[in-house]
């Protein structure tokens, strides 16, 4: 059977890639996420509506949503800095930089969680001197926002370095033999070539940071409506064998997650996408 | 606007990719700064350019009509810079890469939206793109890129016109055509303008002068009729085209070479000693007999008849090996054929004594 999505190419295997795909997802993904809406649809609608927007759990949504936000907006300022500096200059010490980049990717969340604690909590080397400033770090939703900035830096740096190394030299001196200054060459030239990588680094840390649950746990200290992320409401659910309670709330997430991370990718592909526009 | 370098080197690391060099242009002149890739001919360029620095060592100074820029940064040198790869905005369309120039200029300096729309419809007009100003670059030849790049730097009214290897990306076709177009360009709009390309013919051809480089130096600088005709030392000679060189020696203002003797009046009081005699391939005339005493003996090894001139290599009895470009009606008036003996005679020769030049 002739299908009009197939094209001949040197390339074969469409076919076997294909299937392969999606017999992967399927397994991997899907069928493990079908059996969180299989086990909401226990609750009638009435009961999920009651679950999923007590006060307790919209308050969890808004500090998950809002300290992820958050985090994954100062990564792509100061991941963008940090990249910059890395493929740029060339100093003594880069490429050990260039690995600590990598640590919160690799460091198990509860000791990152641990140690982010220790050093922002009253007595920590670091929030010793916050505490008289009146800022409390840890224990608090700034807690939050501190672990989720943390785990979401690599994504953001790791993201944008490629991109940053591909632009071209010559762009940035034609503009400035243009006369214009650094900052019209960064706003108009610079940040308009890397911003895909931008936006693709910031999705990632923003995701990563929605499911965070280990390094969160230890320094926000889990008040109920002040400082209790989604994650770990689940589990306490799950905890009180309230599984279709917890369920329920893992479905919001689901849903407003996949949302959140679609229209990224929409706006991406808008961007692209205008760049190449035919008149 | 005249240019003057005076005394600029220039160091990277423990290189010296300029050694002392001083160069003059004119208003409105167009040069070519010609040489071999690492002459230091883009180093130059650039050091006009303000995108690189000159050495600090207190001598090297560049004045853009007796105003001394050396320490003024690009953007306020008002230069027009083309890149040998474009260098275009990618994300921007050809109208919005030539506008750019306009757009960034500081608020009370910046020309009305329309004013800028009027100017880029006129530069889009004489690089003759009007129907692409919507396109991406992307969506461009080369040659249009080139044009597109140009058009850019033309737009902010540049005092000077700086090319780098404008053409060099492009194929042989288009090249000659831009080459053309930039040179009634010039003549329409009479910047002063200097390119820079390692193609000797492309020099010589666009250039009202010609500055030869080699290892970060000045070789010579004059008209391309001069460069060619008279060229000051043994690289100028080499570089411009194809050459045959003889090893002979200078005795009493005579050069000798394979058999030949020749009078070389400019070295009339040179000191007797060694010289490497230079003969260009269409300084030589063919012939089946000998005449006189100025004529070489030599085994014709190849023919190639294609082109305006006829290619022929030959060997001399001696070994060595000598190019003939003969006109092709010559040529087809001969009748030559592989493998037959003629005698070749110099009607011009260029003589290089190691330890006394002109």
């Amino acid at each position: 059977m002739k299908s009009r999505f197939k094209q001949y190419s040197v390339i074969p295997g469409f076919g076997i890639t294909l299937g392969y795909t999606l017999l992967y997802l399927t397994l991997i993904v899907l069928i493990p996420l079908s059996a969180l809406f299989i086990q909401t649809a226990n609750l009638s609608f009435a009961e999920f509506w009651n679950h999923v927007t007590s006060p307790r759990v919209v308050a969890s949504y808004r500090l998950t949503f809002g300290a992820s936000l958050i985090g994954a907006a100062i990564n792509a300022v100061f991941g963008f800095l940090i990249a910059w500096c890395l493929v740029r200059y060339r100093f003594p010490g880069r490429r050990l930089m260039d690995a600590l980049v990598d640590l919160p990717f690799a460091l198990p969340t509860a000791v990152s969680g641990i140690a982010l604690t220790t050093i922002f909590s009253k007595h920590g080397w670091i929030g010793r001197y916050l505490e008289p400033l009146g800022i409390k770090a840890a224990y608090s939703p700034l807690g939050v926002v501190i672990a989720l900035t943390f785990i979401g830096l690599p994504f953001v740096v790791r993201t944008l370095q490629p991109a940053i190394e591909e632009l071209e030299k010559e762009a940035e001196e034609a503009a400035a033999s243009l006369g214009a200054n650094r900052f019209q060459t960064f706003i108009r030239v610079i940040l308009p070539t890397v911003f895909p990588a931008l936006l693709t680094g910031f999705a990632l840390a923003f995701a990563r940071a929605l499911g965070e649950y280990g390094s969160v746990v230890f320094i926000s200290g889990n008040m109920p409506g002040r400082t209790e992320i989604t994650s770990l409401l689940i589990i306490t659910k799950l905890e009180q064998y309230d599984f279709a309670g917890a369920t329920a709330i893992a479905v919001v997430m689901l849903v407003v997650s996949f949302a959140i991370l679609l229209s990224i990718n929409l706006l991406q592909w808008w961007f692209s996408v205008g760049r190449r526009r035919v008149a | 606007m005249g240019i003057e370098v005076q005394n600029v080197s220039k160091t990277f690391r423990s290189f010296k990719a300029l050694k002392d060099v001083s160069l003059k242009v004119e208003d409105g002149e167009l040069i070519t700064l010609l040489g071999p890739s690492g002459s230091g001919k883009t180093t130059l360029l650039r050091i006009i350019a303000g995108l690189e620095l000159p050495d600090d060592d207190n001598k090297g100074s560049v004045l853009f009509s007796g105003e001394d820029v050396a320490k003024k940064h690009v953007r306020d040198r008002q230069v027009g810079f083309v890149f040998q790869h474009y260098a275009l905005f990618k994300h921007m369309s050809v109208f919005d890469n030539i506008a750019f120039g306009l757009r960034v200029r500081p608020k009370h300096e910046r020309p009305s939206k329309q004013a800028i729309a009027d100017k880029v419809t006129s530069l889009l007009k004489l690089i003759q793109l009007e129907q692409f100003a919507t396109r991406f670059p992307s969506q461009l030849s080369g040659g249009q890129r080139q044009r597109v790049a140009l058009a850019r730097a033309l737009a902010i009214e540049p005092r000077v016109l700086l090319l780098d290897e404008p053409f060099g990306a492009l194929d042989a076709k288009v090249r000659q055509g831009l080459r053309t177009w930039l040179r009634r360009l010039h003549d329409e709009v009479h910047v002063t303008t200097i390119l820079v390309t390692h193609d000797q013919e492309e020099a010589l051809e666009v250039a009202d002068r010609v500055v030869v480089m080699n290892q970060s130096k000045i070789e010579q600088v004059g008209t391309p009729e001069e460069v060619f005709h008279k060229p000051a030392s043994e690289f100028v000679i080499d570089f411009l085209g194809n050459v045959n060189v003889f090893k002979g020696r200078l005795e009493s203002g005579r050069a000798h070479f394979d058999s030949l003797a020749m009078d070389v009046p400019g070295l009339a009081h040179a000191p007797t000693g060694n010289a490497n005699v230079y003969i260009r391939p269409h300084d030589l005339e063919i012939d089946r007999t000998k005449i006189g005493s100025q004529s070489l003996a030599a085994n014709i090894e190849r023919i190639n008849p294609a082109g305006a001139h006829a290619k022929l290599t030959l060997l001399g009895v001696d070994g060595n090996e000598i190019q003939v470009d003969l006109p092709f009606e010559r040529f087809t008036a001969l009748n030559l054929k592989q493998g037959e003996l003629v005698y070749v005679s110099p009607r011009k020769v260029h003589v290089f004594a190691p330890e006394y030049m002109i």
